[in-house]
């Protein structure tokens, strides 16, 4: 059979091409954020609080940002925020400390052999630090495992914490669960998954059950840029757009999904929270790493979805510093000075250099802050690791494996116990 | 006592539980102001409100992701998958987030949900109305796997499920929701309101989970069926002459051990029959099960009569539902054994 030549003509006309999303620079290429356009500071007002999608398209494709370059407070947001005091803005600055504080010296555990495995949230602390400190108790999170922020800031007790990671006997899930998937009811914290996507419906769930019991409650869903993907996404969205509980969904673009770069899972998309008003939820774009615009914007949506005017959806634009984990390598896929690159800078330095601006703060303060809580964090790590680690094992009784399962032991449970042996 | 179908006694069972426990929520597709594409809704929404009996959009993973939310914080959601063949999308949720937040939680979180659904063949639903799904939920822990046979089953099992404190996958055997089927689709319909079981009490009552029930006491063979098969092999035992024991498993997991094997002990031979495709099926697991409990008291190898390994057919339903014919054939075989 002879092959078929199309004309020319034709050929052009059938030539679809498609789209294969690529970072600006890879690892042998400089740095390249000039796609990415940082308004300056001020520029947006603060919507009303029962904002409908439609008028919400400025602040979707904007970004609410707090301070500006000479680290001053300034714009409407920062009315909104009215006088922050000093302790509550050096308790912020503390509370990112402790978490980089605890990062550090978890990851270097990790290295040690002494838990199998650890995620640093670099670069990412003023967004879990700042909104859970906006939260009531009794409210519900619904982490990733990049959210430990917020139990930071929750002044979660760094002994579970730790406990979790080493697995031993002060982990509060009793070996089950891989280290950083944590779990913290009475902390606001609800069980990581791991899974990625499955908890953002489940915070619409957990919102709705509070309406119904009129509890006065929220939830707030929490999804990276690349689970945006999921079909969870979509289905927490669109439920939380036809029932409209209280619930703030929380998207952090940190622009990477492990190695693969954000237009992957954004394609045309112009921003993640423009995605919001197709579902008719309003939604804001705001700068992760300026921490008093993450107080004040989450301040705002809690007050709006606690007054019941219904879901919001908030995009945290930030970056990923560290590695997805320790066992990921980002050198291999982005320029390594990249995050040095990043136009919205480092959340410490900028509350920091604030303080400073406002005479609550010095960087002779700083550096003791820094020592102190490092102190601090160590001495609590020594303790917990005396319980046990990878290194020096001691392991949680076996017959954990199976209570729990069921809220009662099944014959068929008891038997496979009595075979195990315990 | 009240006739039901079992459509209506799935009907009383949430009922009961709207008017008895304010926790207890019923939602899915079609379910709120229709009352259910098969009608086992129908009414509630009236009677409970719509903040109680809802609809939801065509999405299951929300639906159970919203239920499992839900049940987190205490609620017991009841909700509808239209047809076991739509649950795939939710499968996620069910498998990695249902089944496995107690333990992975160590207790800080539960979740009493049920996942209702009408499931298997028999009413010329071809290929994505008439699936079995049920040993994709038995090879999950942390799950519970109920099917019912009867409307009396179907109440008392469905209000121990609502009332239980982990989640149910609750499989509703659509070729039985109006009355018993015997395996003869030609054969005149007969009611549920003609049949014993068809009487069903108004208010609570339970039929425990993980308890089988003896359908038909006999000596000669065990047939462990469940769902509408647990009538069809009833009309093969009689269409054999063959003297069998028929179980009414009622619970696939956790499963009901002892009555199996005091069973089989007796009688020393044992088939097993389900409408779900055989390779990697629950017979598989009832097979072992009687195997490792009852060996020694076997008179003849155990057999399987089960849909076949192929995509459930439109217009040759009649050649992949295990016929009484089929179970009458097994039931012969393991006799001359």
């Amino acid at each position: 059979m002879q092959p078929v030549v199309l004309p020319a003509a034709r050929r052009e006309i059938t030539a679809a091409k498609l789209s294969f999303p690529r970072p600006p620079a890879r690892p042998d290429q400089p740095p390249d954020f000039s796609n990415i356009v940082v308004p300056p500071a001020g520029a947006l007002p603060v919507p009303p609080l029962d904002i409908e999608a439609q008028d919400a398209r400025s602040f979707a494709v904007g970004m609410v940002r707090v301070l500006d370059e000479n680290s001053r407070a300034v714009g409407p947001w920062a009315e909104y925020l009215g006088d922050v005091s000093a302790e509550q803005l050096r308790l912020g600055l503390r509370d990112m400390l402790k978490m980089r504080a605890v990062d550090r010296r978890m990851l270097n555990a990790q290295r040690q052999g002494k838990t199998s495995f650890y995620l640093q949230c670099t670069g990412e602390e003023a967004i879990g630090c700042g909104f859970q400190r906006q939260l009531e108790r009794g409210d519900m999170n619904f982490p990733t495992y990049r959210q430990q922020t917020l139990l930071i800031a929750a002044d979660y007790p760094l002994e579970s914490l730790m406990g979790q990671l080493y697995s031993n006997d002060l982990d509060p899930l009793k070996g089950r669960q891989l280290p950083i998937m944590h779990s913290a009811r009475d902390y606001g914290f609800f069980s990581i998954s791991g899974n990625l996507g499955t908890q953002y419906v489940q915070a619409v769930g957990w919102a709705m059950a509070g309406a119904l019991r009129g509890n006065g409650k929220i939830a707030a869903g929490w999804i990276g840029d690349g689970a945006t993907a999921s079909n969870d996404f979509h289905s927490a969205l669109l439920s939380a757009s036809v029932y409209l509980p209280p619930v703030v969904l929380n998207v952090v673009n940190n622009q990477w999904a492990i190695s693969t770069y954000t237009g992957t899972a954004a394609g045309k998309s112009e921003t993640y929270a423009a995605r919001a008003l197709g579902y008719g939820i309003p939604a804001l774009r705001v700068d992760g790493n300026d921490y008093l615009a993450v107080a004040a914007v989450s301040r705002w949506a809690i007050d709006r979805a606690r007054q019941g005017f219904g879901p919001v959806l908030i995009e945290w634009f930030t970056y990923r510093v560290a590695a997805h984990s320790t066992s990921d390598d980002p050198t291999a896929y982005r320029p390594k000075d990249e995050a040095q690159a990043w136009p919205l800078g480092d959340p410490v330095e900028r509350l920091k250099a604030h303080l400073i601006v406002r005479g609550d703060w010095s960087e002779e303060r700083h550096v003791q802050a820094e020592a102190e809580i490092l102190d601090e964090v160590t001495a609590i790590q020594k303790a917990v690791e005396a319980h046990g680690t990878f290194v020096d094992p001691q392991p949680i009784s076996p017959a954990e494996i199976f209570r729990g399962v069921y809220a009662d032991l099944p014959e068929h449970l008891r038997r496979q116990r009595q075979e195990m042996g315990c | 006592m009240a006739r039901m179908t079992m459509i209506e006694a799935l009907r009383s069972a949430m009922d009961v539980k709207l008017m008895d426990d304010p926790s207890v929520i019923v939602f899915g597709e079609d379910v709120g102001y229709f009352g259910g594409v098969f009608r086992c809704t129908a009414g509630l929404q009236a009677r409970h409100g719509e903040e109680r009996v809802f609809d939801t959009p065509i999405n299951e993973s929300a639906i159970v992701g919203l239920a499992v939310g839900m049940a987190a914080q205490g609620m017991r959601p009841c909700v509808e998958i239209q047809f076991a063949d739509y649950v795939f999308p939710a499968y996620d949720q069910i498998t990695q987030e249902a089944a496995r937040l107690r333990h992975r939680s160590n207790e800080q979180f539960t979740c009493p949900l049920v996942v209702r659904m009408p499931t298997g063949g028999g009413i010329f639903g071809g290929q994505t109305h008439s699936q079995s799904p049920e040993a994709l939920f038995t090879h999950v822990a942390g799950l519970k796997v109920v099917i019912p046979a009867t409307p009396y089953d179907a109440k008392g099992l469905l209000i121990s499920a609502i009332e239980d404190p982990d989640p149910v996958i609750f499989l509703e055997p659509k070729r039985i929701y109006n009355g018993p089927f015997f395996g003869d689709h030609s054969g005149k319909s007969v009611p549920w309101s003609s049949h014993p079981a068809g009487e069903v009490p108004e208010g609570h009552y339970t039929v425990p989970l993980g308890k089988a029930e003896i359908r038909r006491a006999g000596s000669d063979v065990t047939v462990l069926a469940y769902g509408t098969m647990v009538h069809v092999a009833e009309a093969a035992a009689s269409e054999a002459g063959v003297d069998a024991e028929i179980i009414d498993l009622r619970t696939l997991l956790p499963l009901d051990v002892e009555t199996i094997r005091t069973s089989v002990e007796k009688t020393g031979r044992c088939v097993v029959v389900h409408e779900a495709t055989r390779t990697g099926g629950f017979g598989g697991e009832l097979i072992a099960e009687v195997q490792e409990a009852c060996f020694w008291h076997l008179r003849a190898p155990l057999l399987r009569v089960t849909g076949w390994d192929a995509p459930y057919p439109h217009a040759q339903e009649w050649d992949y539902f295990p016929s009484p014919a089929r179970i009458a054939r097994a039931l012969v075989q393991v006799m001359g054994d």
